[in-house]
């Protein structure tokens, strides 16, 4: 086994679950692994890894490296750069791939000049050149109107974050064999330079969370005033969707902050977006574009947003959106 | 603005680049409210403090900016394209100022200037009256010396910033026999007893700005906070209005600006009968000569600057002109502009619509446009009298 | 207490558009900005300064028209600016641009924060401040929303998926700072008027004294390999008309799709 060159998924988990990106990310590496010729396995940092192991078998690790310490419990950047990147310097798998999570964001680029590796950030498709043996990271840039492939010819091994949604999950069984490799790490000579005082979950009061949401109906500067924002609340609310919003019309100060979808705001990957009255800046369009479907609404039949919609309806919003919501009532009646 | 040159140096443009970002990210999100409920730019005043333009017309050794009479008012200019109510809140301090600085003393600049020109305090300018509107030697307000004090008694009227600002410029009769010559200016602090505020009045337009009565009631204020000699008032209030009229004129010439920008967007995308109304060379004329009567205010307000920075004498007159001038323009503008507009034109949801209730008070405050025609026609009589 | 804000000018991505027979960025007209996020953590620098007194120093790595950068951040509130720029350091992706950032922080003393934006918007990496943090070897948190002094640390709230967490980190830090917590303040006159004036230094190949492997393309383990568009939407379909009509039309699209 330890002849095989290995892909490892970093198996991020918080209070002791497993984040749903890296049974995205498994099941991805499996892809990737079988093409490569390489043997998937999960490196888990954590203070008890044993009981989350099957759980990172079932969606295909054939080993799960588990680096126990009472230290690994929660997330500490300093120990748990240390541990991975000690366990990558010592096995020196090929592949390595985060979830583009707050925690994969922030220890993959610290691993990543730990252990001198290159890092491409935010991937959304992955793919395997079998003959030069380099992964093929592919990301969006400029706020998603280009795609750039990215390669690390040169060093080992080869990191990449993954956004949330990009990838299918398929859990192979409920009961999948693997192997677990204890490792252990010691921490005792990494300093102690920050401390978790408080951890806080809030729950979503506003109903707004675009990430979770399976439909988001989004309102630009079309929208004209913030209380025009009804019309998009009262479609929202009939499809069960979160409610988004262009920079613009959070800068104008007609709606808060969290709902902004875009670069400097949230990314999202609905099932549909309807943008209202959105334009399509390009600062935009790097949060939304990946969402399965999009509906555009517009006045303005040259309007960016256009040429990535499924779904164009010229018009005024104002008209259309209420119709919209009229017509999804009847048809849920 | 446009392809005239002006003549703006480097440090002037800097302060007219610096408003019209601060009006677009600051001011324009936020001018409708602060219309529809009337609430006053507190805020926004902060933030001009914090940005050294509460002191632009203070000099340097007091703490300010020490910008001429030029780079304050194409400041005041900038940001009116964005709210007059918003700017003459700002304008009305230096007002309050004016005859600290035209009058003071070092020691009563440095005390009562430094916290203006920090923005840590605001002032305003207390003469109107109820009878003394037009009539500025109508003052009813007295002052009685009673020792190292000065008494006051009286109500002044329609006092923007009342209320809102710390130091006032009040102007109170101390020796009635003497008429316009026995009107005194002091400095009075908010805190004073004896000193408290009417109502907020509401009003047609410039509603963020606030408007309050000043009641002195036995109130006692310290001999040495009197701005020059008795009996100086009125001279002071005169050569303040010299001073602060040409601001005015920029508020409107700002304030027309304003209107002509949204006047000329909307007829270029606006369309009926299958083209945009700009098309249609009655209303292109009508933009034409909105935009003329922009430029021509803007001139003349421009030279009554340059006049005052250069030190000319007795600038009354091109003061007065480009006062009515302007005033004129930004409601005879603003109304077209809100024509352009058509039935939009006529709805809050649109900016023109409160640009014209603004304008109206141009033609009122500081010498209604008709007082000011009449300094200009006095000013005529004087200069012709040897003809 | 000084503090070092890493800043990036980046074209405006609300005013970039795609040439799309070339797929590069039609940058004629486009302005350049600071990035949206360092402003963020320079307003969170000058709030720490107001209350705490200091200095903020910003650095930006990039051409010699980052200086323009740097003058903007001077004009915000920002005591000193440093330019960090070299022929040699061209082409460096995310490890050698935070080796070289990094070599520059060192030559300032007594540096007790360090603040990033979360990520810049031309390439969205988020990895220059992990970086910087490791090759100065001081403890990093990413995602700061809020931060106080608390004697010889800092308390620094830091957002999450779900909620925040606070945390007690060592001086000196590192922290990379999100768009919520706060709004950069407007520039003040008599900054922006010494900031067109200001000397601000160059630190090149000469003054940080690299090692050559680390910097610039050889410094650089990842290498794009191809730009392409993004793929176009095939079936699109546009509709116009009556607002009942098009509805109508696009709910039984959907439920064609099997979405509703």
């Amino acid at each position: 086994m330890s002849t095989t060159k290995e892909l490892w998924v970093y198996a991020e988990q918080r209070d002791g679950k497993i984040a749903g990106v890296v049974q995205e990310l498994l099941s991805q590496g499996q892809i990737l692994a079988d093409k490569a010729g390489f043997t998937l396995a999960a490196v888990l940092p954590s203070a008890n890894g044993a009981e989350l192991c099957q759980e990172l078998y079932n969606f295909g690790a054939k080993k799960v490296y588990t680096i126990d310490d009472p230290k690994l419990a929660d997330y500490q950047n300093d120990y748990y750069a240390r541990a991975v990147a000690q366990l990558i310097n010592e096995k020196k798998p090929e592949i390595v791939l985060y979830g583009a999570t707050t925690i994969g964001r922030s220890l993959a680029p610290t691993v990543a000049v730990m252990v001198d590796a290159g890092l491409t950030a935010d991937c959304t498709e992955l793919d395997f050149d079998v003959e030069a043996g380099n992964l093929l990271q592919t990301r969006p840039a400029f706020g998603g109107n280009i795609m750039a492939t990215i390669i690390c010819p040169d060093h080992r091994p080869q990191m990449s974050t993954v956004r949330s949604n990009v990838f299918k999950k398929t859990k192979l069984s409920d009961n999948e064999a693997g192997e677990q490799v204890e490792y252990s790490v010691d921490l005792s000579g990494v300093p102690e330079r920050m401390r978790r005082i408080e951890a806080v979950h809030e729950a979503d009061t506003n109903s707004i969370d675009l990430n979770a949401a399976q439909f988001i109906v989004s309102g630009g500067r079309g929208v004209g005033k913030p209380e025009n924002f009804k019309v998009i609340y009262d479609l929202a609310s009939e499809l069960g969707a979160a409610v988004g919003a262009s920079r613009a019309t959070v800068d104008a100060g007609w709606i808060s902050h969290h709902h902004q979808v875009g670069q400097t705001g949230k990314t999202v990957c609905p099932v549909i977006y309807i943008a209202c009255g959105i334009s399509g800046a390009i600062q935009h369009l790097a949060g939304m574009q990946s969402s399965d479907m999009i509906i555009a609404i517009n006045k303005d039949p040259d309007a960016p947003i256009f040429d990535i919609a499924d779904f164009g309806l010229i018009g005024d919003l104002h008209e259309i959106v209420p119709e919209f919501k009229k017509q999804i009532a009847a048809f849920k009646a | 603005m446009g392809n005239i040159n002006w003549g703006i140096t480097e440090e002037q443009q800097e302060i007219v680049d610096l408003i019209d970002d601060f009006g677009k990210e600051r001011i324009v999100p936020v001018r409708a409210e602060l219309d529809e409920k009337g609430i006053f730019p507190a805020d926004i005043l902060k933030e001009l403090a914090q940005m050294d333009l509460m002191g632009l017309y203070i000099p340097e050794e007091y703490g300010g900016f020490g910008a001429d009479h030029m780079g304050f008012t194409l400041a005041i200019e900038t940001m009116s394209k964005y709210c007059i109510g918003v700017s003459v809140s700002f304008a009305a301090n230096a007002l309050g100022a004016d005859p600290i600085l035209i009058g003071g003393s070092d020691e009563q600049k440095k005390k009562f200037l430094s916290p203006l020109a920090s923005g840590e305090k605001w002032a305003a300018f207390g003469l109107t009256e109820a009878n003394a509107g037009s009539d500025a030697g109508g003052i009813q307000t007295t002052a009685v010396k009673k020792g190292d004090k000065y008494v006051l008694n009286g109500t002044k009227q329609w006092i923007t910033n009342g209320g809102e600002a710390d130091i006032y410029t009040v102007f109170a009769v101390t020796n009635k026999a003497k008429g316009s010559r026995g009107v005194s200016c002091f400095i009075v602090e908010k805190d004073t007893p004896g000193f408290s505020f009417g109502k907020k009045e509401d009003k047609l337009g410039i509603r963020a700005s606030c408007t309050r009565e000043l009641v002195f009631e036995d109130c006692e204020v310290p001999a040495e906070n009197m701005i020059g000699r008795e009996g100086m008032g009125f001279l002071l209030a005169m050569k303040t209005f010299d001073v602060s009229r040409p601001g005015i004129a920029a508020q409107g010439v700002g304030l027309a600006q304003g209107a002509l920008d949204e006047a000329v967007k909307y007829a270029k995308v606006r369309k009926q009968f299958g083209k945009p109304i700009i098309a249609n060379q009655g209303l292109l004329w009508m933009l034409a000569e909105m935009s003329t009567k922009v430029e021509t205010a803007r001139a003349i307000t421009y030279a009554a600057c340059r006049s005052l920075d250069a030190g000319v004498k007795n600038i009354s007159k091109v003061s007065a002109m480009c006062k009515y001038y302007a005033g004129d323009v930004a409601m005879s503008v603003t109304t077209d502009a809100v024509q352009v507009f058509g039935g939009y034109g006529f709805m809050k949801e649109y900016p023109v619509e409160k640009m014209m209730r603004d304008a109206k008070i141009l033609q009122i405050y500081e010498g209604t446009n008709q007082i000011q025609r009449d300094i200009v026609g006095n000013s005529l009589v004087k200069e012709y009298a040897s003809v | 207490m000084n503090i070092v804000v890493c800043i990036k000018q980046v074209p405006d991505s609300d005013k970039v558009t795609i040439d799309r027979e070339t797929n590069r960025l039609n940058r004629a007209g486009v302005p350049s900005i600071i990035n949206p996020f360092d402003e963020n953590a320079l307003e969170m620098a000058l709030q720490l300064k107001d209350k705490h007194g200091g200095k903020v120093t910003v650095i930006s790595m990039g051409p010699p028209q980052a200086e323009q950068a740097l003058r903007t951040a001077l004009s915000h509130g920002a005591d000193e600016a440093i330019l960090v720029s070299d022929r040699k350091f061209g082409g460096a992706d995310t490890w050698a641009t935070s080796y070289t950032i990094s070599l520059a922080i060192k030559k300032l003393e007594d540096v007790d924060l360090i603040l990033f934006g979360k990520q810049a918007i031309d390439g969205d990496t988020a990895q220059v401040g992990p970086g910087v943090a490791h090759f100065l070897d001081i403890p990093m948190l990413t995602y700061a929303q809020g931060v106080e002094v608390t004697g010889e640390t800092f308390k620094v709230n830091k957002v999450t998926e779900d909620g925040y967490e606070i945390w007690d980190i060592d001086k000196p830090a590192a922290l990379t700072v999100v768009k919520e917590a706060n709004e950069l303040r407007m520039p003040s006159l008599k900054k922006k008027m010494a900031a067109k004036k200001a000397e601000i230094p160059c630190w090149g190949y000469d003054e940080l004294n690299p090692i050559d492997e680390n910097i610039g393309l050889s410094g650089s383990p990842t290498k794009v390999s191809k730009i392409f568009a993004p793929p176009v939407k095939l079936n699109k379909e546009i509709l116009s008309g009556e607002p009942s009509d098009m509805i109508a039309e696009l709910i039984k699209k959907l439920k064609e799709q099997h979405v509703l």
